[in-house]
């Protein structure tokens, strides 16, 4: 299981909460697993938002296994120019 | 990716050897967008819109077509249908379908044998218009009664209620508050607002793009990104990626801008149509009216502080108006608003407005200069109002590694109390000020970007090395990425040659963005020639008949390592090349990834300015940069990328802007109008370049690009607002609203 934080505006699609626990081994079967479990936020899943792990945004990064003892946020994915 | 054994003893990086493309850049000899030419080409021209909001109801091109010369018109309707999300979004701003959305936007396009008929038979081109109510500013876009950009635009996070015109709601944040706010002994909350800007690069953009009847396509054009250009032309055509080739040229600058299309799939469109070679090159004044700027920003920020500077809580509301479509930079505004701080209690608000404005694209830092100004601002309020060091208060409140950041992740090594220390021992700040002069003082924050990235490297019979990259060069990495090799392979930077090659030479790459070619296809290339290293010393070993395990590559050569390793001459790489046709066949290394591990790069500034009470006018007297590295490569490049964005945003501070007309037309669109910054208007910028290795990078980089445009908009004003006493909130401080302010 892997505790995943959500920033403020996602958290409404979550019933509220400020972190869920997910199953999943990767970014990827997290993000998989978090639009299964809380359907609400699969259109933001869709758009681009991904998981930072230990202060780093891994929105390319599906096949990262996570520890579970990393620190997890669900967010946008933000880019330069 | 972590790099444990992060390299310390450095041979080449650090040093400043000569940029690889500078006699071809001052000898006219370099290959810019316009240089591009084929026999039998013809010339583009495309017919824009004179209303900032208006229904297509016909457009007729008879008589355009019926001119000699003239080879081919387009509209939507020869452009593909049925994209969704931003694929539509970057269509319709390409080429208008039922509605211009902003005055500017494409609705047709020409091409001629020659550019002077193009021009001509654009004018001939009748197009019918149903003008309707426009709106071109943010707030006034989101209110009650505002005409309607696009109906069903918004996403999934808009909540019930809003104007049509607020595509995305963002909000995030942690703590309690209203506690925070208790805390403090000073609570204040203040409204800035930022006009958009553009740019500036000098070269406009153009292209040349050529469909042959077979359905394949090629295109030369000036981009940071042509894998990018492909995927969108290719999405705007209605054909598969692979048909096209897409070749970058030299680069007379992008800031972001250049990361996107405008005229690329009309180029091709056309081209289709004539069965002809086509070139279109922008005027100025199309790229002001036409390409992207960045938003327009109004923000509300609110502090609280205790008397001795602590903040207790801080609270941001931005809105952000990108155009006549989603995406204007109000989440990476957010993200950086309070990014310098330690705060408990923060929370953010952010809407993405459209309005009939053209298309925003990227602008180096994208949103983090337009939060700087509102954020550093009030703080700097704050500190005058309490009498507090602004440098102390700063430190006293500075994130750091381990810190939660404002976004929420925790901080992992970062360096803004280096910079702000440095800062600090500067003898600039304590230098003495004379009268009508300020001193200011902000920091900023960007956060860089990995990204897709293939890079190879090919070893030559001589031991010299090419190193094939997708990430065009516009800031010097060519240079930094040779230096990286050079440093890798243990070879001299002259051994090294660095290409920017074309789609069809290497994987998808992304585009010079987000501050990451330097750190994204350096640490390609660094990994790409540990490959070519590892294959060097098996045929070494295979020479000297021992395992590869027993050889270690020092200084460009090979050499037998360990107890049973046997006593062999080192052999160079020189010697192993000059073999490898005939020891196994040619030697080269790849390496193909999305790296992860960019580190965010904060700096601090420090101006002092002179202001004119007769007139308003604003002299710069002194600027120094102080900026994270990570680890310099060449430091004169990064000395180079520092002035740049403090160049821009002093432009950006004092004079830039987007002047909108009553009929929603843009008033200032040359650069008579639109005044950047000049040579005179500026100080030689100082540099003090701070080193705090990156984890995520073998040699410690951190991208450099971006974040010394974010402190310039409040270290500006701060300064202002001690030389003249009168606090400027809105941008640009130009010398009429300066008088004005003082006049109170």
């Amino acid at each position: 299981m892997v505790e995943v934080h959500l920033w403020s505006s996602l958290r409404r699609f979550a019933d509220g909460q400020e972190s869920v626990e997910i199953e999943g081994k990767t970014v990827g079967e997290v993000l998989k697993n978090l639009a299964a479990a809380h359907p609400g936020l699969a259109p933001a899943i869709e758009a681009g938002a991904g998981l930072t792990v230990d202060g780093t945004f891994l929105g390319s990064g599906r096949n990262h296994v996570l520890d579970p003892e990393a620190e997890v946020f669900l967010m946008m994915r933000i880019k330069g120019g | 990716m972590a790099f444990d054994e992060q390299k310390q003893d450095f041979k080449v990086l650090g040093t400043r050897p000569d940029r690889p493309d500078g006699l071809d850049k001052v000898t006219g000899k370099a290959r810019y967008g316009a240089d591009a030419y084929i026999p039998g080409m013809l010339h583009g021209v495309i017919v824009r819109s004179p209303h900032a909001h208006a229904r297509i109801v016909k457009i007729d091109a008879s008589k355009a077509l019926a001119m000699k010369g003239v080879k081919a018109v387009v509209t939507r309707a020869d452009f593909a249908d049925g994209q969704t999300g931003e694929d539509w979004n970057v269509m319709e701003n390409c080429m208008a379908g039922e509605k211009a959305l902003y005055d500017g936007h494409a609705v047709a396009a020409v091409a001629a044998t020659s550019a002077l008929i193009a021009r001509d038979a654009a004018k001939l081109v009748e197009v019918e218009y149903e003008v309707l109510p426009h709106v071109t500013e943010v707030n006034a876009a989101m209110t009650e009664g505002a005409p309607v950009i696009r109906e069903g635009a918004a996403d999934y996070s808009v909540p019930d209620g809003m104007h049509p015109n607020v595509v995305r709601y963002i909000e995030f944040g942690h703590g309690d508050l209203e506690k925070g706010f208790e805390a403090a002994d000073v609570v204040r909350e203040q409204t800035y607002a930022t006009e958009a800007t553009h740019q500036g690069y000098i070269e406009p953009h153009a292209c040349l793009a050529q469909m042959g009847s077979d359905g394949r396509g090629e295109m030369w054009v000036c981009t940071q990104g042509h894998w990018f250009i492909r995927r969108m032309s290719a999405v705007c055509l209605g054909i598969e990626v692979s048909k096209l080739r897409v070749t970058p040229s030299e680069i007379g600058g992008g800031f972001g801008g250049k990361t996107t299309v405008f005229i690329e799939p009309v180029a091709l469109a056309l081209s289709r149509k004539a069965n002809r070679p086509v070139k279109m090159v922008m005027t100025r004044s199309e790229v002001l009216r036409a390409t992207g700027p960045t938003a327009s920003a109004s923000m509300d920020v609110k502090i609280g502080m205790t008397k001795d500077g602590k903040m207790t809580a801080g609270k941001a509301v931005f809105r952000m108006q990108g155009g006549a479509f989603p995406l204007a930079p109000v989440d990476s505004a957010l993200a950086c608003a309070f990014a310098c701080y330690d705060i408990e209690n923060v929370q953010h608000e952010g809407y993405d407005v459209m309005s009939n404005r053209p298309k925003n694209a990227a602008y180096r830092a994208p949103g983090s200069p337009m939060a700087a100004f509102a954020v550093e601002s009030l703080v700097d309020e704050m500190c005058r109002e309490l009498s507090l060091d602004p440098i102390e208060v700063r430190l006293m409140n500075a994130a750091k590694e381990g810190t939660k950041s404002s976004s929420g992740p925790t901080y992992p090594r970062i360096g803004l109390v280096e910079t702000l220390e440095a800062a600090k021992a500067h003898d600039h700040y304590s230098a003495p000020l004379g009268p009508n002069q300020g001193r200011g003082v902000a920091s900023g924050y960007w956060m860089n970007w990995g990204g897709e990235t293939s890079v190879s490297l090919a070893l030559s019979e001589d031991g010299s090395v090419t190193v094939s990259v997708g990430t065009p060069d516009i800031g010097g990495s060519r240079a930094s990425i040779a230096m990286m090799a050079a440093e890798a392979m243990g070879i001299a930077y002259e051994d090294v040659r660095v290409n920017v090659v074309e789609t069809g030479a290497l994987g998808v790459n992304e585009p010079t963005h987000g501050s990451r070619a330097t750190f994204a296809s350096g640490l390609a290339t660094i990994k790409a020639a540990n490959e070519a290293i590892g294959k060097l010393c098996q045929r070494a070993a295979d020479a000297w008949g021992i395992d590869a395990e027993a050889v270690v590559w020092e200084d460009g050569h090979a050499k037998p390592s360990g107890p049973n390793a046997g006593e062999f001459p080192p052999m160079s790489i020189g010697e192993i090349c000059a073999e490898m046709g005939s020891t196994g066949g040619p030697i080269s290394g790849h390496f193909e990834a999305t790296p992860n591990g960019y580190g965010g790069s904060f700096g601090t500034h420090i101006v002092d300015v002179e202001v004119d009470p007769e007139t308003g006018r604003t002299t710069v007297l002194r600027y120094t940069v102080v900026q994270d590295a990570g680890k310099a490569i060449h430091p004169a490049y990064v000395e180079g990328q520092f002035q740049g964005g403090a160049a821009q945003g002093i432009g950006w501070a004092l004079n830039e802007e987007y002047i909108y007309g009553e009929d929603g037309r843009l008033q200032n669109t040359v650069f008579l109008d639109y005044r950047v910054p000049v040579a005179s208007d500026l100080p030689m910028i100082d540099t003090v370049i701070v080193e705090v290795p990156n984890p995520g990078h073998p040699y410690g980089v951190r991208g450099v690009g971006e974040t010394g445009i974010t402190p310039p908009l409040p270290a500006i004003a701060n300064a202002v607002a001690e030389a003249t006493g009168a606090r400027l909130r809105s941008l640009p401080m130009s010398p009429p609203r300066i008088l004005k302010a003082m006049k109170g």
